[in-house]
């Protein structure tokens, strides 16, 4: 049983993927002594107060200064600690790709990039702070994992995967509330996709809180006779290309949606792999541009990025011969 | 295993001098004028001051050796093979595809690095980030840090001044290459640096500063560095670039390239000259 028998109830529970990050930092400073946190003045939006009043002889404040976080925490990770930088996704890895691209990847550094604030879902900060970019410039880079959790439980999980990994990796976390899809028992491994639902029309392929509006989007078509597999590609990096294939296989259309620039996101990722071994028709969802000023969900509707929009297109991709 | 013969220390600078403009002859690329300003310090690094073990040069006791302006990494390879981190004969890979010895190091090419380097102002705050972790574990292992003057035109070096003092990292230790050239020119015409001891003596940090071609000079900072202090201290170390070959000597123009066989057999001659004069 993968997903959360109240999703789409009354009871349905929101929560952060932020709050999952909080978390696992708490839970996963306490399984391990070399486990840091370091954060760039951004401590609280960041849900790290948890682990600075548990471990405060483990946490660091580096002040206004990513570049900084990111090489502070690759001498720390050279001296055995597994440090977890904690910014939003626009300073990091915006504002520090190189730093983290020569001192944490070249080097092959164990230093976690756990960064809130991704996507649309900032709201009325505005286009300066929504992360549209995140996921491409990071999964370019060399022996870095790239994760993007579809809930809060999720996101706690993928701390905890991570933390015990020797690898450099990055996990792209939310602001905004968003439903629990998945339940404490839901597994989760780095690398492998999980199927949330199988249909034989479709294939719809999304990442972080995208994950729920496809669910949802299934749902209605189902009451269509439109049979849609939803895939929940929450490890972006290294991309899970046999679900993928296998699904493009039996489907043979391909959707993805991401709360992401259109341009080497997850759409980038699906299609790199299936149209170098399967190509099937694909369109991929997400952002073509800045994002704006706003309430989130006014954004997300403004920027075509609801369930209902992800009918729509996914009406379009099955009539397409 | 430290040697504190002034007169062995310049012949082994000379024999690193020697060793980097062959390397750079067959590399036919690479920096010149930095290395040879360099390799009075990183003489005195390796051979008296560093507690490193070329044999496990992961040896939890080890110092750290940071080198954060990257470019100048043929003074650092010279040192390492002398030292015994390598054979010597693998020198003259250096650029070479394959070799271990890369253009601007690579932590995972070569055993005894401490960290890849080569795009500037990053150096300083990684070192910091080993100095924390040291402190945080109760361990005495040195960390110095070379780092050269240009690269102070970067922030994040200054993020890294401010983060040193802020955490007391007392066993940090940086040495600034005050060569004043950079690829353009003089670092005082492209984006004056003025007084750097002021600007760190400002952030609270402890200042010296040396004839870094002078190895009395050198020893005599390092040695003040490994008393107990409550700061991170800096050594401004005013060297000459190119220094050991007079038509390199303060020329920016050898900031960034090699020398021609021509020149590389002049530049052979002078220093081997100056090494009859030390002998």
């Amino acid at each position: 049983m993968i997903l959360n028998k109240d999703l789409f109830t009354d009871k349905q529970e929101w929560k952060a993927t932020r709050d999952g990050l909080g978390e696992g930092l708490a839970e996963a400073g306490k399984k391990n002594k070399n486990v840091y946190v370091l954060t760039a003045d951004l401590g609280g939006s960041t849900k790290t107060t948890k682990f600075k009043e548990m471990f405060p002889e483990r946490f660091v404040q580096v002040g206004v200064a990513e570049q900084n976080l990111a090489t502070v925490a690759s001498g720390l990770a050279h001296m055995g600690k597994i440090p977890f930088i904690t910014s939003f996704s626009v300073f990091s890895p915006g504002r520090n790709w190189e730093q983290i691209r020569t001192t944490i990847c070249y080097n092959n550094q164990p230093v976690k990039i756990t960064s809130t604030h991704s996507g649309l879902g900032v709201g009325e900060d505005g286009a300066t702070h929504q992360a549209l970019e995140d996921i491409a410039i990071t999964r370019s880079l060399p022996n870095i994992d790239v994760i993007v959790p579809c809930d809060a439980l999720q996101a706690k999980k993928a701390v905890l995967a991570v933390s015990r990994t020797k690898k450099p990796c990055y996990v792209r976390l939310n602001r905004q509330k968003t439903p629990l899809i998945t339940t404490n028992k839901t597994g989760f491994k780095i690398g492998e996709a999980q199927v949330l639902k199988e249909g034989k029309h479709l294939t719809i392929i999304a990442c972080g809180p995208m994950v729920y509006e496809a669910l949802l989007a299934a749902k209605e078509l189902e009451k269509e006779k439109i049979k849609v597999t939803i895939i929940n590609m929450h490890t972006i990096k290294p991309l899970d290309k046999k679900t993928i294939i296998k699904y493009a296989k039996k489907t043979k259309k391909v959707l993805t949606v991401e709360d992401h620039q259109v341009h080497g996101g997850l759409g980038g990722a699906v299609a790199e792999a299936i149209s170098q071994e399967e190509p099937v028709k694909m369109k991929i969802m997400g952002l073509n541009g800045f994002g704006e000023s706003g309430p989130y969900k006014e954004l997300f509707k403004k920027y075509g990025l609801t369930y209902k929009d992800i009918i729509r297109e996914a009406k379009k991709l099955v009539r397409k011969k | 295993m430290h040697t504190t013969s002034i007169k062995e220390l310049k012949l082994i600078a000379n024999t690193l001098r020697q060793n980097i403009i062959k390397m750079l002859y067959k590399a036919k690329s690479g920096h010149t004028a930095g290395p040879l300003g360099m390799a009075d310090i990183f003489t005195a690094l390796y051979f008296h001051h560093l507690n490193v073990y070329p044999k496990k040069p992961k040896h939890p006791d080890r110092d750290l050796l940071v080198l954060s302006n990257g470019h100048i990494c043929p003074v650092l390879y010279a040192a390492m093979a002398k030292k015994g981190f390598f054979p010597k004969k693998e020198l003259l890979t250096f650029r070479q595809t394959g070799s271990r010895l890369q253009g601007h190091p690579h932590r995972e090419s070569l055993p005894g690095l401490e960290t890849s380097s080569g795009p500037l102002g990053s150096g300083l705050s990684q070192a910091a980030g080993m100095a924390l972790a040291l402190k945080k574990d109760g361990k005495k292992n040195k960390v110095v840090c070379v780092t050269s003057d240009g690269e102070h035109q970067e922030g994040n070096t200054w993020e890294a001044v401010m983060f040193a003092e802020k955490y007391a990292l007392d066993n940090l230790t940086v040495i600034v290459d005050r060569n004043r050239i950079q690829i353009d020119g003089f670092t005082e015409e492209i984006m004056p640096l003025k007084s750097l001891r002021e600007k760190y003596a400002s952030f609270g940090w402890g200042t010296i500063e040396i004839n870094g071609n002078n190895m009395k000079d050198i020893l005599t900072a390092l040695h003040i560095s490994m008393k107990p202090r409550k700061h991170a201290l800096v050594i401004i170390a005013h060297t000459t670039p190119g220094k050991g070959v007079s038509f390199m000597e303060n020329k920016y123009e050898w900031h960034g390239k090699p020398p021609s066989e021509e020149e590389a057999v002049r530049a052979l001659e002078e220093l081997e000259e100056q090494r009859r004069h030390l002998e």
